[in-house]
Protein backbone atom coordinates (compact mmCIF):
# COMPACT_ATOMS: atom_id res chain seq x y z
CA UNK A 1 0.00 0.00 0.00
CA UNK A 2 2.60 2.51 1.05
CA UNK A 3 5.96 1.06 0.06
CA UNK A 4 7.58 4.46 -0.15
CA UNK A 5 6.69 5.33 3.44
CA UNK A 6 9.34 6.40 5.88
CA UNK A 7 9.68 5.27 9.45
CA UNK A 8 8.69 7.77 12.11
CA UNK A 9 12.35 8.17 13.08
CA UNK A 10 13.14 9.24 9.51
CA UNK A 11 10.20 11.65 9.51
CA UNK A 12 11.31 12.97 12.88
CA UNK A 13 14.74 13.88 11.55
CA UNK A 14 13.18 15.60 8.54
CA UNK A 15 11.05 17.61 10.99
CA UNK A 16 14.06 18.47 13.10
CA UNK A 17 16.25 19.63 10.21
CA UNK A 18 13.44 21.75 8.74
CA UNK A 19 12.80 19.69 5.58
CA UNK A 20 9.12 19.52 6.46
CA UNK A 21 6.75 20.74 9.16
CA UNK A 22 4.18 19.05 11.34
CA UNK A 23 1.51 21.28 9.80
CA UNK A 24 2.43 20.20 6.26
CA UNK A 25 2.35 16.56 7.25
CA UNK A 26 -0.98 16.89 9.04
CA UNK A 27 -2.48 18.68 6.03
CA UNK A 28 -1.29 15.95 3.67
CA UNK A 29 -2.89 13.28 5.82
CA UNK A 30 -6.16 15.18 6.23
CA UNK A 31 -6.38 15.64 2.45
CA UNK A 32 -5.82 11.92 1.95
CA UNK A 33 -8.46 11.06 4.55
CA UNK A 34 -10.99 13.35 2.88
CA UNK A 35 -10.32 11.72 -0.51
CA UNK A 36 -10.48 8.17 0.81
CA UNK A 37 -13.63 6.05 0.38
CA UNK A 38 -12.63 3.28 2.79
CA UNK A 39 -14.94 4.59 5.56
CA UNK A 40 -12.05 4.12 7.99
CA UNK A 41 -12.99 7.14 10.12
CA UNK A 42 -16.13 7.96 12.07
CA UNK A 43 -14.89 11.43 13.02
CA UNK A 44 -12.09 13.43 11.37
CA UNK A 45 -10.48 15.96 13.72
CA UNK A 46 -9.05 18.26 11.07
CA UNK A 47 -9.09 21.59 12.90
CA UNK A 48 -7.95 20.13 16.17
CA UNK A 49 -5.15 18.25 14.40
CA UNK A 50 -3.94 21.36 12.57
CA UNK A 51 -3.95 23.42 15.78
CA UNK A 52 -1.89 20.72 17.44
CA UNK A 53 0.47 20.49 14.45
CA UNK A 54 1.14 24.25 14.55
CA UNK A 55 1.84 23.98 18.28
CA UNK A 56 4.23 21.10 17.57
CA UNK A 57 6.05 23.19 14.96
CA UNK A 58 6.57 25.96 17.52
CA UNK A 59 7.91 23.40 19.98
CA UNK A 60 10.30 21.94 17.40
CA UNK A 61 11.58 25.48 16.76
CA UNK A 62 12.20 26.00 20.45
CA UNK A 63 13.65 22.54 20.98
CA UNK A 64 10.96 21.42 23.41
CA UNK A 65 9.04 18.92 21.25
CA UNK A 66 7.95 15.59 22.71
CA UNK A 67 9.13 12.12 21.63
CA UNK A 68 6.29 11.61 19.10
CA UNK A 69 6.36 15.16 17.70
CA UNK A 70 4.36 15.34 14.49
CA UNK A 71 3.45 11.63 14.40
CA UNK A 72 0.02 11.51 12.76
CA UNK A 73 -2.05 9.04 14.77
CA UNK A 74 -5.57 7.69 14.27
CA UNK A 75 -7.44 6.59 17.39
CA UNK A 76 -10.12 3.89 17.50
CA UNK A 77 -13.49 5.36 18.45
CA UNK A 78 -13.48 3.21 21.60
CA UNK A 79 -11.16 5.71 23.34
CA UNK A 80 -12.69 8.65 25.16
CA UNK A 81 -11.43 12.02 24.01
CA UNK A 82 -12.45 15.13 25.87
CA UNK A 83 -15.13 17.18 24.05
CA UNK A 84 -15.05 14.78 21.07
CA UNK A 85 -17.89 12.48 20.01
CA UNK A 86 -17.00 8.92 21.08
CA UNK A 87 -19.41 6.38 19.58
CA UNK A 88 -17.72 3.00 20.09
CA UNK A 89 -19.28 2.12 16.72
CA UNK A 90 -22.72 2.07 18.36
CA UNK A 91 -25.98 3.90 17.78
CA UNK A 92 -26.45 3.93 21.54
CA UNK A 93 -23.50 6.37 21.86
CA UNK A 94 -24.23 8.29 18.64
CA UNK A 95 -24.41 11.64 20.42
CA UNK A 96 -22.06 10.91 23.32
CA UNK A 97 -19.41 13.59 23.85
CA UNK A 98 -16.73 12.25 26.17
CA UNK A 99 -16.09 14.53 29.16
CA UNK A 100 -12.48 13.39 29.70
CA UNK A 101 -9.43 12.00 27.89
CA UNK A 102 -8.42 8.34 27.94
CA UNK A 103 -4.98 7.93 29.54
CA UNK A 104 -3.43 6.95 26.18
CA UNK A 105 -4.94 10.03 24.53
CA UNK A 106 -3.36 12.27 27.21
CA UNK A 107 -0.01 10.51 26.73
CA UNK A 108 -0.14 10.92 22.94
CA UNK A 109 -0.91 14.62 23.24
CA UNK A 110 1.78 15.14 25.85
CA UNK A 111 4.26 13.41 23.53
CA UNK A 112 3.19 15.86 20.77
CA UNK A 113 1.59 13.31 18.47
CA UNK A 114 -1.11 14.73 16.19
CA UNK A 115 -4.42 12.88 16.55
CA UNK A 116 -6.12 13.11 13.21
CA UNK A 117 -9.41 11.31 13.87
CA UNK A 118 -11.48 8.56 15.46
CA UNK A 119 -11.66 5.32 13.52
CA UNK A 120 -14.50 3.01 12.61
CA UNK A 121 -14.93 -0.29 14.45
CA UNK A 122 -17.22 -3.20 15.21
CA UNK A 123 -19.74 -2.01 17.79
CA UNK A 124 -18.16 -2.18 21.28
CA UNK A 125 -15.28 -4.17 19.79
CA UNK A 126 -17.50 -7.14 19.02
CA UNK A 127 -16.68 -8.57 15.63
CA UNK A 128 -13.93 -9.70 13.29
CA UNK A 129 -14.83 -7.76 10.15
CA UNK A 130 -15.90 -4.20 11.13
CA UNK A 131 -19.26 -4.98 9.53
CA UNK A 132 -20.95 -4.63 12.94
CA UNK A 133 -20.56 -0.84 12.95
CA UNK A 134 -23.56 1.48 13.14
CA UNK A 135 -21.52 3.78 10.86
CA UNK A 136 -21.13 1.44 7.87
CA UNK A 137 -18.53 -1.19 7.12
CA UNK A 138 -14.88 -0.47 6.28
CA UNK A 139 -13.20 -1.57 3.05
CA UNK A 140 -9.89 -3.39 2.94
CA UNK A 141 -7.37 -1.09 1.18
CA UNK A 142 -6.00 -4.12 -0.72
CA UNK A 143 -9.42 -5.06 -2.15
CA UNK A 144 -12.51 -2.87 -1.65
CA UNK A 145 -14.82 -5.92 -1.84
CA UNK A 146 -13.21 -7.43 1.24
CA UNK A 147 -13.33 -6.77 4.96
CA UNK A 148 -10.34 -5.20 6.75
CA UNK A 149 -10.75 -7.51 9.76
CA UNK A 150 -11.98 -6.32 13.11
CA UNK A 151 -12.88 -5.09 15.47
CA UNK A 152 -10.24 -2.35 14.98
CA UNK A 153 -10.77 -2.43 11.19
CA UNK A 154 -10.85 1.35 10.74
CA UNK A 155 -7.48 1.82 12.45
CA UNK A 156 -5.90 -1.02 10.45
CA UNK A 157 -7.27 0.24 7.12
CA UNK A 158 -6.16 3.79 7.95
CA UNK A 159 -2.54 2.77 8.57
CA UNK A 160 -2.46 0.36 5.60
CA UNK A 161 -3.74 3.09 3.26
CA UNK A 162 -1.37 5.66 4.84
CA UNK A 163 -4.22 7.80 6.17
CA UNK A 164 -2.26 7.88 9.42
CA UNK A 165 1.31 6.96 10.33
CA UNK A 166 0.19 4.82 13.26
CA UNK A 167 -3.05 4.04 15.07
CA UNK A 168 -4.47 2.88 18.37
CA UNK A 169 -6.85 -0.03 18.55
CA UNK A 170 -8.03 -2.36 21.26
CA UNK A 171 -7.52 -6.12 21.40
CA UNK A 172 -9.79 -8.38 23.44
CA UNK A 173 -9.53 -11.64 21.46
CA UNK A 174 -7.57 -10.55 18.41
CA UNK A 175 -9.09 -7.20 17.42
CA UNK A 176 -5.69 -5.67 16.63
CA UNK A 177 -3.64 -8.64 15.38
CA UNK A 178 -6.30 -10.01 13.03
CA UNK A 179 -7.04 -6.73 11.16
CA UNK A 180 -3.28 -6.01 11.07
CA UNK A 181 -2.75 -9.38 9.37
CA UNK A 182 -5.60 -8.87 6.89
CA UNK A 183 -4.48 -5.31 6.05
CA UNK A 184 -0.75 -6.10 5.79
CA UNK A 185 0.62 -4.01 8.68
CA UNK A 186 2.09 -4.53 12.15
CA UNK A 187 -0.33 -4.92 15.09
CA UNK A 188 0.70 -5.38 18.71
CA UNK A 189 -1.32 -6.63 21.62
CA UNK A 190 0.84 -5.84 24.66
CA UNK A 191 0.84 -7.80 27.92
CA UNK A 192 -2.37 -7.39 29.95
CA UNK A 193 -1.62 -4.43 32.25
CA UNK A 194 1.22 -2.94 30.17
CA UNK A 195 -0.88 0.06 29.02
CA UNK A 196 -3.54 1.79 31.12
CA UNK A 197 -7.10 1.29 29.90
CA UNK A 198 -8.50 4.37 31.63
CA UNK A 199 -10.96 5.82 29.10
CA UNK A 200 -11.04 2.68 26.94
CA UNK A 201 -14.74 1.78 26.78
CA UNK A 202 -15.02 -1.65 28.40
CA UNK A 203 -16.07 -4.84 26.59
CA UNK A 204 -14.49 -7.73 28.54
CA UNK A 205 -12.37 -6.30 31.31
CA UNK A 206 -10.22 -9.34 32.08
CA UNK A 207 -9.14 -9.44 28.41
CA UNK A 208 -9.29 -5.88 26.99
CA UNK A 209 -5.96 -4.25 26.13
CA UNK A 210 -4.91 -1.15 24.22
CA UNK A 211 -3.32 -2.22 20.92
CA UNK A 212 -0.99 -0.53 18.44
CA UNK A 213 -0.86 -0.43 14.64
CA UNK A 214 2.04 0.71 12.49
CA UNK A 215 3.60 0.25 9.09
CA UNK A 216 7.00 -0.43 10.67
CA UNK A 217 7.98 -2.41 13.76
CA UNK A 218 10.20 0.45 14.87
CA UNK A 219 7.21 2.85 14.92
CA UNK A 220 5.34 0.40 17.11
CA UNK A 221 8.27 0.44 19.56
CA UNK A 222 8.23 4.26 19.55
CA UNK A 223 4.52 4.23 20.43
CA UNK A 224 4.77 1.62 23.17
CA UNK A 225 7.68 3.53 24.71
CA UNK A 226 5.34 6.46 25.31
CA UNK A 227 2.18 4.51 26.24
CA UNK A 228 3.51 1.75 28.54
CA UNK A 229 3.48 2.17 32.31
CA UNK A 230 1.45 2.26 35.48
CA UNK A 231 -1.50 4.62 35.88
CA UNK A 232 -3.33 5.36 39.10
CA UNK A 233 -6.63 5.49 37.23
CA UNK A 234 -6.39 1.83 36.14
CA UNK A 235 -5.63 -0.56 38.99
CA UNK A 236 -4.83 -3.32 36.47
CA UNK A 237 -1.99 -1.30 34.96
CA UNK A 238 1.32 -2.86 35.92
CA UNK A 239 4.24 -1.41 37.91
CA UNK A 240 6.72 -3.64 36.01
CA UNK A 241 9.53 -1.39 34.75
CA UNK A 242 9.30 -0.24 31.11
CA UNK A 243 12.49 -1.14 29.19
CA UNK A 244 14.05 0.79 26.29
CA UNK A 245 12.25 -0.88 23.38
CA UNK A 246 14.91 0.16 20.85
CA UNK A 247 17.90 -1.05 22.82
CA UNK A 248 17.93 -4.62 21.48
CA UNK A 249 15.64 -4.26 18.48
CA UNK A 250 18.45 -4.86 15.97
CA UNK A 251 20.08 -7.68 17.87
CA UNK A 252 18.82 -10.38 15.50
CA UNK A 253 17.69 -13.92 16.22
CA UNK A 254 20.81 -16.08 16.48
CA UNK A 255 20.32 -18.74 19.15
CA UNK A 256 16.67 -17.78 19.64
CA UNK A 257 14.46 -20.77 20.52
CA UNK A 258 11.33 -20.60 18.39
CA UNK A 259 8.38 -22.72 19.46
CA UNK A 260 6.29 -24.02 16.55
CA UNK A 261 2.94 -25.38 17.80
CA UNK A 262 1.72 -28.33 15.75
CA UNK A 263 -1.89 -27.33 16.47
CA UNK A 264 -1.40 -24.08 14.47
CA UNK A 265 -0.69 -25.86 11.17
CA UNK A 266 -3.63 -28.25 10.91
CA UNK A 267 -6.65 -28.32 8.62
CA UNK A 268 -8.58 -25.10 8.11
CA UNK A 269 -5.38 -23.15 7.46
CA UNK A 270 -4.98 -21.68 3.95
CA UNK A 271 -2.13 -23.43 2.16
CA UNK A 272 -0.65 -20.08 1.07
CA UNK A 273 -0.49 -18.93 4.69
CA UNK A 274 1.03 -22.24 5.79
CA UNK A 275 3.75 -21.95 3.13
CA UNK A 276 4.54 -18.31 3.89
CA UNK A 277 4.88 -18.97 7.63
CA UNK A 278 7.01 -22.05 7.01
CA UNK A 279 9.27 -20.07 4.67
CA UNK A 280 9.87 -17.51 7.40
CA UNK A 281 10.57 -20.26 9.94
CA UNK A 282 13.11 -21.87 7.59
CA UNK A 283 14.81 -18.52 7.05
CA UNK A 284 14.98 -18.03 10.80
CA UNK A 285 16.57 -21.44 11.22
CA UNK A 286 19.11 -20.61 8.53
CA UNK A 287 19.94 -17.40 10.41
CA UNK A 288 20.71 -19.42 13.55
CA UNK A 289 17.40 -19.66 15.40
CA UNK A 290 16.47 -23.05 16.82
CA UNK A 291 13.06 -24.36 15.79
CA UNK A 292 11.38 -26.27 18.57
CA UNK A 293 8.22 -28.29 17.85
CA UNK A 294 5.82 -27.68 20.74
CA UNK A 295 2.31 -28.63 21.74
CA UNK A 296 -0.51 -26.28 22.75
CA UNK A 297 -3.27 -28.89 23.18
CA UNK A 298 -5.76 -26.31 24.50
CA UNK A 299 -5.77 -24.45 21.16
CA UNK A 300 -8.95 -26.28 20.10
CA UNK A 301 -10.73 -25.12 23.26
CA UNK A 302 -9.68 -21.48 23.02
CA UNK A 303 -12.70 -20.13 21.18
CA UNK A 304 -15.25 -21.86 23.44
CA UNK A 305 -13.42 -20.58 26.54
CA UNK A 306 -13.07 -17.12 25.09
CA UNK A 307 -16.71 -16.66 24.05
CA UNK A 308 -18.02 -17.78 27.43
CA UNK A 309 -15.78 -15.39 29.34
CA UNK A 310 -16.02 -12.39 27.03
CA UNK A 311 -19.80 -12.53 26.71
CA UNK A 312 -20.28 -12.93 30.46
CA UNK A 313 -18.12 -9.87 31.07
CA UNK A 314 -19.79 -7.96 28.24
CA UNK A 315 -23.29 -8.59 29.59
CA UNK A 316 -22.14 -7.07 32.87
CA UNK A 317 -20.17 -4.16 31.36
CA UNK A 318 -22.92 -3.18 28.95
CA UNK A 319 -25.54 -3.02 31.69
CA UNK A 320 -24.37 0.58 32.10
CA UNK A 321 -26.21 1.59 28.91
CA UNK A 322 -29.48 2.28 30.66
CA UNK A 323 -30.56 5.47 28.85
CA UNK A 324 -30.25 7.44 32.08
CA UNK A 325 -26.73 8.86 32.43
CA UNK A 326 -25.77 9.04 28.76
CA UNK A 327 -26.60 7.49 25.46
CA UNK A 328 -29.64 6.94 23.29
CA UNK A 329 -33.14 6.87 24.85
CA UNK A 330 -36.08 5.51 22.86
CA UNK A 331 -39.12 7.75 22.38
CA UNK A 332 -42.74 7.14 23.47
CA UNK A 333 -41.71 5.82 26.86
CA UNK A 334 -44.44 4.97 29.39
CA UNK A 335 -42.43 3.58 32.29
CA UNK A 336 -38.91 2.84 33.49
CA UNK A 337 -38.78 -0.80 32.44
CA UNK A 338 -39.97 0.04 28.95
CA UNK A 339 -37.30 2.75 28.78
CA UNK A 340 -34.57 0.16 29.43
CA UNK A 341 -36.03 -2.48 27.12
CA UNK A 342 -36.78 -0.22 24.16
CA UNK A 343 -33.64 1.93 24.39
CA UNK A 344 -31.36 -1.10 24.52
CA UNK A 345 -33.32 -2.85 21.76
CA UNK A 346 -33.12 0.12 19.42
CA UNK A 347 -29.66 1.33 20.48
CA UNK A 348 -27.62 -1.90 20.29
CA UNK A 349 -26.85 -3.79 17.07
CA UNK A 350 -27.54 -7.49 16.51
CA UNK A 351 -24.13 -8.91 17.43
CA UNK A 352 -23.93 -6.89 20.64
CA UNK A 353 -27.39 -8.12 21.65
CA UNK A 354 -26.46 -11.71 20.80
CA UNK A 355 -23.43 -11.48 23.06
CA UNK A 356 -25.33 -9.81 25.89
CA UNK A 357 -27.89 -12.63 25.65
CA UNK A 358 -25.26 -15.38 25.71
CA UNK A 359 -23.39 -13.69 28.57
CA UNK A 360 -26.58 -13.27 30.58
CA UNK A 361 -27.41 -16.93 29.97
CA UNK A 362 -24.01 -18.28 31.12
CA UNK A 363 -24.13 -16.13 34.27
CA UNK A 364 -27.73 -17.01 35.15
CA UNK A 365 -28.79 -19.27 38.00
CA UNK A 366 -28.29 -22.93 37.17
CA UNK A 367 -25.74 -22.33 34.40
CA UNK A 368 -23.04 -20.31 36.18
CA UNK A 369 -20.95 -23.31 37.25
CA UNK A 370 -21.51 -25.34 34.11
CA UNK A 371 -20.44 -22.58 31.72
CA UNK A 372 -18.81 -19.57 33.37
CA UNK A 373 -16.76 -21.34 36.05
CA UNK A 374 -15.94 -24.14 33.63
CA UNK A 375 -14.53 -21.58 31.20
CA UNK A 376 -12.44 -19.93 33.93
CA UNK A 377 -10.97 -23.33 34.74
CA UNK A 378 -10.18 -23.90 31.08
CA UNK A 379 -8.46 -20.51 31.08
CA UNK A 380 -6.15 -21.92 33.78
CA UNK A 381 -5.36 -24.88 31.50
CA UNK A 382 -4.59 -22.51 28.61
CA UNK A 383 -2.18 -20.57 30.85
CA UNK A 384 -0.51 -23.82 31.84
CA UNK A 385 -0.14 -24.75 28.16
CA UNK A 386 1.83 -21.57 27.50
CA UNK A 387 3.82 -21.85 30.73
CA UNK A 388 4.98 -25.31 29.78
CA UNK A 389 5.74 -24.23 26.20
CA UNK A 390 7.93 -21.34 27.36
CA UNK A 391 10.14 -23.77 29.29
CA UNK A 392 11.38 -24.93 25.87
CA UNK A 393 11.27 -21.78 23.78
CA UNK A 394 11.61 -17.98 23.88
CA UNK A 395 8.86 -17.13 21.42
CA UNK A 396 6.01 -19.00 19.75
CA UNK A 397 5.43 -18.41 16.05
CA UNK A 398 2.51 -19.32 13.82
CA UNK A 399 -0.06 -17.81 11.50
CA UNK A 400 -2.21 -14.92 12.79
CA UNK A 401 -5.33 -15.98 10.90
CA UNK A 402 -6.46 -19.19 9.16
CA UNK A 403 -7.46 -17.29 5.98
CA UNK A 404 -6.72 -13.99 4.28
CA UNK A 405 -9.38 -11.24 4.13
CA UNK A 406 -12.83 -12.59 3.31
CA UNK A 407 -15.53 -10.85 1.25
CA UNK A 408 -17.83 -8.20 2.72
CA UNK A 409 -21.10 -9.90 3.68
CA UNK A 410 -19.62 -13.41 3.47
CA UNK A 411 -19.94 -14.29 7.16
CA UNK A 412 -22.26 -11.61 8.43
CA UNK A 413 -25.22 -13.98 8.85
CA UNK A 414 -23.12 -16.77 10.33
CA UNK A 415 -21.74 -15.58 13.69
CA UNK A 416 -20.28 -18.99 14.53
CA UNK A 417 -18.08 -19.09 11.44
CA UNK A 418 -16.96 -15.51 12.21
CA UNK A 419 -15.99 -16.60 15.75
CA UNK A 420 -13.96 -19.56 14.44
CA UNK A 421 -11.75 -17.22 12.41
CA UNK A 422 -10.20 -16.09 15.73
CA UNK A 423 -8.67 -19.48 16.53
CA UNK A 424 -5.01 -18.35 16.65
CA UNK A 425 -5.60 -15.03 18.41
CA UNK A 426 -7.87 -15.82 21.39
CA UNK A 427 -5.51 -17.92 23.52
CA UNK A 428 -2.79 -15.32 24.21
CA UNK A 429 -5.37 -12.92 25.74
CA UNK A 430 -6.74 -15.68 27.95
CA UNK A 431 -3.21 -16.11 29.32
CA UNK A 432 -2.53 -12.33 29.43
CA UNK A 433 0.40 -12.68 27.02
CA UNK A 434 1.66 -10.18 24.43
CA UNK A 435 1.67 -11.01 20.72
CA UNK A 436 2.45 -9.15 17.53
CA UNK A 437 1.32 -9.77 13.96
CA UNK A 438 3.48 -8.56 11.08
CA UNK A 439 3.03 -8.94 7.31
CA UNK A 440 4.97 -11.64 5.45
CA UNK A 441 3.83 -11.29 1.87
CA UNK A 442 0.64 -12.00 -0.05
CA UNK A 443 -1.43 -14.89 -1.36
CA UNK A 444 -2.40 -15.56 -5.00
CA UNK A 445 -5.20 -12.98 -4.82
CA UNK A 446 -2.68 -10.36 -3.67
CA UNK A 447 -4.10 -10.33 -0.14
CA UNK A 448 -1.76 -9.83 2.83
CA UNK A 449 -0.66 -12.67 5.10
CA UNK A 450 0.29 -12.14 8.75
CA UNK A 451 2.63 -14.06 11.05
CA UNK A 452 2.08 -14.00 14.80
CA UNK A 453 4.84 -13.95 17.41
CA UNK A 454 3.90 -14.58 21.05
CA UNK A 455 6.20 -14.25 24.07
CA UNK A 456 5.97 -14.59 27.80
CA UNK A 457 4.53 -11.63 29.73
CA UNK A 458 6.30 -8.24 29.55
CA UNK A 459 8.70 -9.28 26.78
CA UNK A 460 7.48 -6.87 24.14
CA UNK A 461 11.15 -5.96 23.55
CA UNK A 462 11.75 -9.55 22.42
CA UNK A 463 8.69 -9.43 20.14
CA UNK A 464 10.05 -6.25 18.53
CA UNK A 465 13.48 -7.84 18.08
CA UNK A 466 12.08 -10.89 16.27
CA UNK A 467 9.52 -8.88 14.28
CA UNK A 468 12.18 -6.37 13.26
CA UNK A 469 14.43 -9.17 11.98
CA UNK A 470 11.59 -10.65 9.91
CA UNK A 471 10.63 -7.21 8.59
CA UNK A 472 14.14 -6.13 7.61
CA UNK A 473 15.42 -9.46 6.25
CA UNK A 474 12.13 -9.96 4.37
CA UNK A 475 12.49 -13.74 3.97
CA UNK B 1 -26.74 -30.81 21.80
CA UNK B 2 -28.10 -28.05 23.99
CA UNK B 3 -31.75 -27.10 23.63
CA UNK B 4 -32.85 -23.49 24.05
CA UNK B 5 -36.60 -22.82 24.10
CA UNK B 6 -38.56 -19.69 23.27
CA UNK B 7 -39.27 -19.37 27.00
CA UNK B 8 -35.51 -19.46 27.74
CA UNK B 9 -34.98 -16.63 25.24
CA UNK B 10 -37.77 -14.56 26.83
CA UNK B 11 -36.35 -15.10 30.30
CA UNK B 12 -32.78 -14.21 29.29
CA UNK B 13 -34.00 -11.11 27.44
CA UNK B 14 -35.88 -9.95 30.53
CA UNK B 15 -32.77 -10.49 32.70
CA UNK B 16 -30.67 -8.59 30.17
CA UNK B 17 -33.26 -5.79 29.87
CA UNK B 18 -33.52 -6.25 26.13
CA UNK B 19 -36.81 -6.12 24.25
CA UNK B 20 -37.08 -8.92 21.73
CA UNK B 21 -39.80 -8.84 19.12
CA UNK B 22 -41.61 -11.98 17.97
CA UNK B 23 -39.83 -11.87 14.62
CA UNK B 24 -36.39 -11.67 16.32
CA UNK B 25 -36.99 -14.48 18.77
CA UNK B 26 -36.14 -17.42 16.52
CA UNK B 27 -32.85 -15.90 15.40
CA UNK B 28 -31.70 -15.42 19.02
CA UNK B 29 -32.92 -18.89 19.95
CA UNK B 30 -31.09 -20.67 17.15
CA UNK B 31 -27.91 -18.66 17.64
CA UNK B 32 -27.86 -19.34 21.38
CA UNK B 33 -28.48 -23.01 20.75
CA UNK B 34 -25.69 -23.18 18.20
CA UNK B 35 -23.06 -21.50 20.36
CA UNK B 36 -24.08 -23.21 23.58
CA UNK B 37 -23.81 -26.55 21.78
CA UNK B 38 -20.38 -25.53 20.51
CA UNK B 39 -19.02 -24.45 23.93
CA UNK B 40 -20.14 -27.74 25.44
CA UNK B 41 -17.00 -29.20 23.91
CA UNK B 42 -15.30 -27.91 27.09
CA UNK B 43 -16.99 -30.83 28.85
CA UNK B 44 -14.42 -33.07 27.15
CA UNK B 45 -11.89 -31.60 29.60
CA UNK B 46 -11.52 -32.86 33.15
CA UNK B 47 -11.31 -29.73 35.29
CA UNK B 48 -12.26 -31.19 38.68
CA UNK B 49 -8.89 -30.33 40.23
CA UNK B 50 -8.31 -27.09 38.34
CA UNK B 51 -8.70 -23.68 39.98
CA UNK B 52 -10.54 -21.03 37.96
CA UNK B 53 -8.57 -17.99 36.75
CA UNK B 54 -10.65 -14.84 37.01
CA UNK B 55 -7.74 -12.52 36.34
CA UNK B 56 -4.36 -13.19 34.76
CA UNK B 57 -2.77 -10.83 37.23
CA UNK B 58 -1.48 -12.05 40.56
CA UNK B 59 -1.62 -8.62 42.19
CA UNK B 60 -3.35 -8.19 45.50
CA UNK B 61 -5.90 -5.44 46.06
CA UNK B 62 -4.53 -2.15 44.75
CA UNK B 63 -5.25 0.65 47.22
CA UNK B 64 -4.57 4.37 47.33
CA UNK B 65 -4.85 6.91 50.15
CA UNK B 66 -8.44 7.98 50.74
CA UNK B 67 -8.00 11.60 49.72
CA UNK B 68 -10.55 13.91 48.18
CA UNK B 69 -9.54 14.79 44.65
CA UNK B 70 -11.26 16.85 41.95
CA UNK B 71 -13.88 14.90 40.04
CA UNK B 72 -16.17 15.58 37.10
CA UNK B 73 -18.16 18.81 37.65
CA UNK B 74 -21.92 18.19 37.93
CA UNK B 75 -22.78 20.03 34.72
CA UNK B 76 -20.23 17.96 32.76
CA UNK B 77 -21.56 14.75 34.25
CA UNK B 78 -25.09 15.71 33.21
CA UNK B 79 -24.22 16.93 29.71
CA UNK B 80 -24.79 13.56 28.03
CA UNK B 81 -28.00 12.69 29.87
CA UNK B 82 -31.00 12.13 27.55
CA UNK B 83 -33.12 14.02 30.05
CA UNK B 84 -32.19 16.15 33.08
CA UNK B 85 -33.82 18.64 35.42
CA UNK B 86 -32.58 20.78 38.32
CA UNK B 87 -29.15 19.17 38.33
CA UNK B 88 -30.45 15.60 38.33
CA UNK B 89 -30.90 12.79 35.83
CA UNK B 90 -34.55 12.58 34.83
CA UNK B 91 -36.32 9.26 34.26
CA UNK B 92 -39.94 8.22 33.72
CA UNK B 93 -42.08 7.65 36.80
CA UNK B 94 -41.09 4.45 38.51
CA UNK B 95 -44.01 3.74 40.85
CA UNK B 96 -47.07 4.95 39.01
CA UNK B 97 -47.18 3.58 35.48
CA UNK B 98 -50.25 5.46 34.29
CA UNK B 99 -48.39 8.60 33.22
CA UNK B 100 -44.89 8.75 31.77
CA UNK B 101 -42.63 11.30 30.17
CA UNK B 102 -40.42 11.11 27.17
Amino acid sequence: MAESRQTYQQIQSRLNNGETTSEKLALQYIEKINKSDLNAFITVLDERALDKAREVDRKIQSGSAGPLAGMVVAVKDIFSMNKVRTTCGSKILSSYIAPYDAHVVSLLEKADAVIVGKTNMDEFGMGSSTENSAYGSVKNPHDPDRIPGGSSGGSAAAVAADLAMTALGSDTGGSVRQPAALCGIAGLRPTYGRISRYGLIAFASSLDTVGLFSQFVSDCADLLQVLAGEDGNDSTSSPVAVPDYHENIEQGIKGLRVGVPEEYFRGGLDSSIRESVQNVLQAMEKEGAVLQPIKLPMTDYGIATYYLICTAEASSNLARYDAVKYGFRASDIQDLDQMYLDSRHDGFGDEVKRRIMLGTYVLSAGYYDAYYIKAQKCRTLIQQDFKKAFEDCDVIIGPTTPTTAFKLGEKVDDPMSMYLSDIYTVTAPLAGLPAISIPIGKDDSNLPIGIQITSDAFQEDLLFRVANWIETSNP
Amino acid sequence: MAKISDQDVEKIAQLAKLKITESEKESYRSHLEEIVSYVEKLNELDTDDVDPTFSVQQRKQVLRPDETKPSLPREDALKNAPSQANGFFRVPKIISQDRGES
